[in-house]
């Protein structure tokens, strides 16, 4: 018992000294663990092997961007200490790992981690121990949930957003259009179809005159995109991933179907999806993103990019800067790393939710110019803006405005 | 435990015996290691305690395919597809049927069973490689089919399926994590011991007899069709009570978590345990969760080439895996005592 008071006393007099070291109330100073005076421990996992492995270079970047923020003195004096694992896609490693990080490595939250069945492992457990999730690597709806979920958070626009957006511009450009969708049948495919309903609204059965899903076990889908031009519609919803939709746009153009063809942000690459597909039967195509394109001259000359390109020449030279997760891996760390400014000294699990759900019109200039970050605590999405962007000759073109959508899970 | 060493130990006069007591552990050596496997979650963190029950789980899991391959000599790289079917079982009883976890074991065993003595079935007219790629579709199959659309309903499409964690019953003073462990512990030992007592019954002789020649087993009486169907069934059930138990400590299942890769994985675990050699397998499982997390240590961007030099390093080494070093352990004991 008298050891026990010792200590109490201790800690009193080390908090006594805290206050008076402290002048002020606001920076007293408040550490779950995984913070000190010195170092912030932030938790990551993501695909390095196995099947979706292209997507570690996300969090290659990351680890890269936190390297020149301690360089440059780390966020209000404290160094970033980035812990990331490997979890080959597998949900039963994405626990053990998770695990790992809250239990053994102590961190203070986990950042980024990638992949809808990952983070669904997870998805329990964070919100169990009340340690955040935050800005998880995955455009499901499902994580803007602040309700039943308030310890995780997405980043990038979900899926249904994109096809409300979609939904949108129909609506307003085309009203009488008659839409065949091609979807792949998974939680990414059914997520862009609820959304294009959803944006349609009543007018959603009259509208959508076929729907054809696919699996990806399937050699090819032109069956699908035959059967979808017997309909006579004249609005194609192309919800495929790169290599599908490669196909698609080869075969919409070979049977000589003209619709007005909308193509998934997911597959919007040129070099894996339109340049395969052949530039000149994606002519027209319409997409939507939200990030600039390394490759599109159009930002040649911007200050944004011009420093997206220094980082990655002096602290990711062997980085590609044209693969899109870069500039993704870029992007995401610069947000949390304006989450971390706002908290100031107050570093508990609390603190971070707050302040990742207070973030307002915040801009990274690797976003397309007027896409701007907005959270609060009823919106975990902190990107819900896209542009559309049209195929011309060998590079896609932005037009019209920046549209919002933003959707709950 | 001991009951089963005892019974083992009776096998002496048998003159086949070699190969049975080859298969299991001494007496001291299983006491000193259940001692272990009881008292270290009481000093372990509950992360500790976590991997420790994936351990014993993946260990039962490699300990079933040692029976198939070890006991009755039939390869197999579909122990993920019976080791999903197990998990999908269990956490679609707990999760839309709200049944206690404990009822769901056996359930995922019987339903295990009959799928792998089905399989079984034309795996009678192949044999070695040709099984094996027999197997390996199995395997390859298993996550499409969970994402069947007329099952979605059960088992969450590729969403997967959220288990609840038990907690410990009657007010015991201990958390989920060391619960569960326990429970684990206490099925993987009944299984173990039943496993110990299968290979050295009527039925275990017909598996090695199958294994070490087909014809001379025929000719000697056994029925060579029925046996090979119950190795593969005896097998798939206990790989989906491991499934089950995944299930329940991972609290999550998707078509995801149980690829081919695991196949490969328990696969890797037994040959690195020692084929035929049943303490092995907990050695294997361990070979599989604890050297590629310390591959990543060494190098992240090359973590697969590390793991693979140290498997080759492994495999070169001692080929017949942690049973050759217990041998070796074993006349180095000898030795020191009669000096």
């Amino acid at each position: 018992m008298p050891a026990v008071t010792g200590k109490l006393a201790a800690a009193s007099l080390a908090l006594a000294l805290i206050a008076v070291a402290t002048s002020t109330a606001s920076a007293q100073k408040k550490y779950d663990t995984g913070a000190t005076d010195t170092e912030i421990k932030v938790g990551n996992i993501m695909p390095y092997s196995g099947p979706a492995s292209a997507y570690g270079i996300i969090g290659r970047t990351e680890a890269a961007y936190f390297k020149k923020i301690n360089e440059e003195g780390g966020i209000n004096g404290r160094k970033i200490n980035y812990i990331s694992y490997d979890d080959a896609y597998s949900p039963p490693k994405t626990v053990e790992q998770a695990r790992k990080l809250v239990e053994s490595d102590e961190v203070l939250f986990i950042f980024n981690s990638l992949g809808t069945p990952p983070n669904s492992a997870i998805h329990k457990y964070m919100n169990s121990k009340k340690v955040p999730q935050l800005f998880v690597a995955t455009g499901a709806t499902k994580w803007n949930d602040p309700q039943n979920f308030p310890w995780t958070m997405g980043w990038q626009p979900n899926y249904q957003s994109e096809t409300q957006i979609y939904a949108k511009w129909l609506l307003k450009n085309k009203p009488d259009a008659k839409i065949a969708v091609l979807y792949q049948n998974d939680d990414y495919g059914k997520d862009y179809v609820k959304g294009l309903k959803d944006g349609l609204g009543a007018k959603a059965a009259s509208m959508i005159v076929a729907e054809e899903s696919y699996e990806t076990s399937e050699p090819t889908i032109d069956n699908h995109i035959v059967k979808l031009k017997s309909t006579g519609a004249d609005v194609f919803m192309n919800i495929t991933t790169p290599k599908f939709a490669a196909q698609a746009i080869k075969k919409v153009a070979e049977i000589g179907w003209k619709p007005l063809h909308f193509l998934n942000n997911v597959s919007a690459s040129v070099g894996s999806v339109m340049k395969p597909a052949g530039f000149e039967n994606g002519q027209d195509v319409i997409s939507a993103d939200y990030l600039k394109d390394v490759s599109d001259p159009e930002w040649a000359n911007d200050a944004g990019m011009k420093d997206f390109l220094a980082f990655m020449g002096k602290y990711f030279p062997e980085g590609d800067k044209l693969d899109k997760g870069t500039i993704v891996g870029y992007a995401v760390a610069q947000t949390l790393v304006q989450v971390l400014k706002q908290c100031g000294d107050d570093l508990t699990h609390e603190n971070i939710m707050k302040q990742a759900a207070s973030l307002k019109d915040f801009r990274t200039e690797a976003l397309l110019p007027g896409v701007k970050i907005n959270t609060s605590p009823t919106d975990f999405a902190p990107i819900s803006q896209l542009q559309l962007e049209k195929f011309k000759g060998e590079k896609w073109e932005l037009f019209g405005d920046v549209i919002s959508a933003d959707v709950g899970g | 435990m001991s009951a089963a060493e005892e019974v083992v130990a009776e096998g002496n006069e048998a003159v086949e015996a070699v190969p049975k007591r080859a298969m299991t552990l001494g007496t001291g050596t299983s006491l000193v290691v259940l001692l272990l496997l009881i008292a270290v979650p009481l000093f372990a963190k509950n992360f500790v305690i976590f991997q420790l029950t994936q351990l014993l789980y993946l260990g039962l899991a490699v300990l079933a395919l040692n029976i198939l391959t070890g006991g009755s000599g039939q390869f197999s790289l579909g122990q993920s597809a019976f080791y999903g079917i197990g998990a999908y079982v269990t956490a679609v009883m707990m999760e839309q049927f709200n049944i206690p976890y404990f009822l769901c074991l056996p359930v995922a065993a019987v339903v295990c069973f009959g799928a792998g003595f089905l399989f079984g079935q034309p795996a009678l007219r192949l044999s070695g490689v040709y099984l094996a790629l027999a197997t390996f579709a199995l395997a390859t199959a298993m996550p499409q089919l969970l994402k069947l659309n007329f099952l979605e309903h059960w088992t969450g499409g590729v969403q997967g399926l959220v288990v609840t964690k038990p907690d410990a019953p009657f007010g015991l003073p201990m958390g989920q994590d060391m619960w569960l462990y326990y429970f684990t512990l206490v099925v993987v030992l009944a299984i173990y011991i039943f496993s110990v007592n299968l290979l050295r019954s009527r039925s275990g002789r017909a598996f090695m007899a199958i294994r070490d020649n087909e014809i001379a087993a025929s000719a000697m009486g056994v029925n060579v069709a029925l046996y090979k169907t119950l190795a593969f069934g005896v097998s798939a059930g206990i790989t989906g009570v491991a499934g089950g138990l995944s299930a329940i400590a991972v609290q999550f299942v998707a078509p995801d978590s149980f690829t081919i890769t695991l196949a490969i994985q328990l696969f890797l675990g037994m040959v690195v345990g020692g084929v035929g050699w049943l303490p092995g397998s907990i050695v294997g499982a361990a070979f599989i969760i604890f050297v590629p997390n310390i591959a990543e240590g060494i190098s992240k961007g090359l973590s697969g080439a590390v793991f693979g030099v140290l498997l080759f390093l492994v495999i070169y080494l001692v080929p017949h895996g942690a049973r050759q070093v217990a041998i070796l352990g074993q006349q180095l004991v000898g030795k020191l005592r009669k000096n």
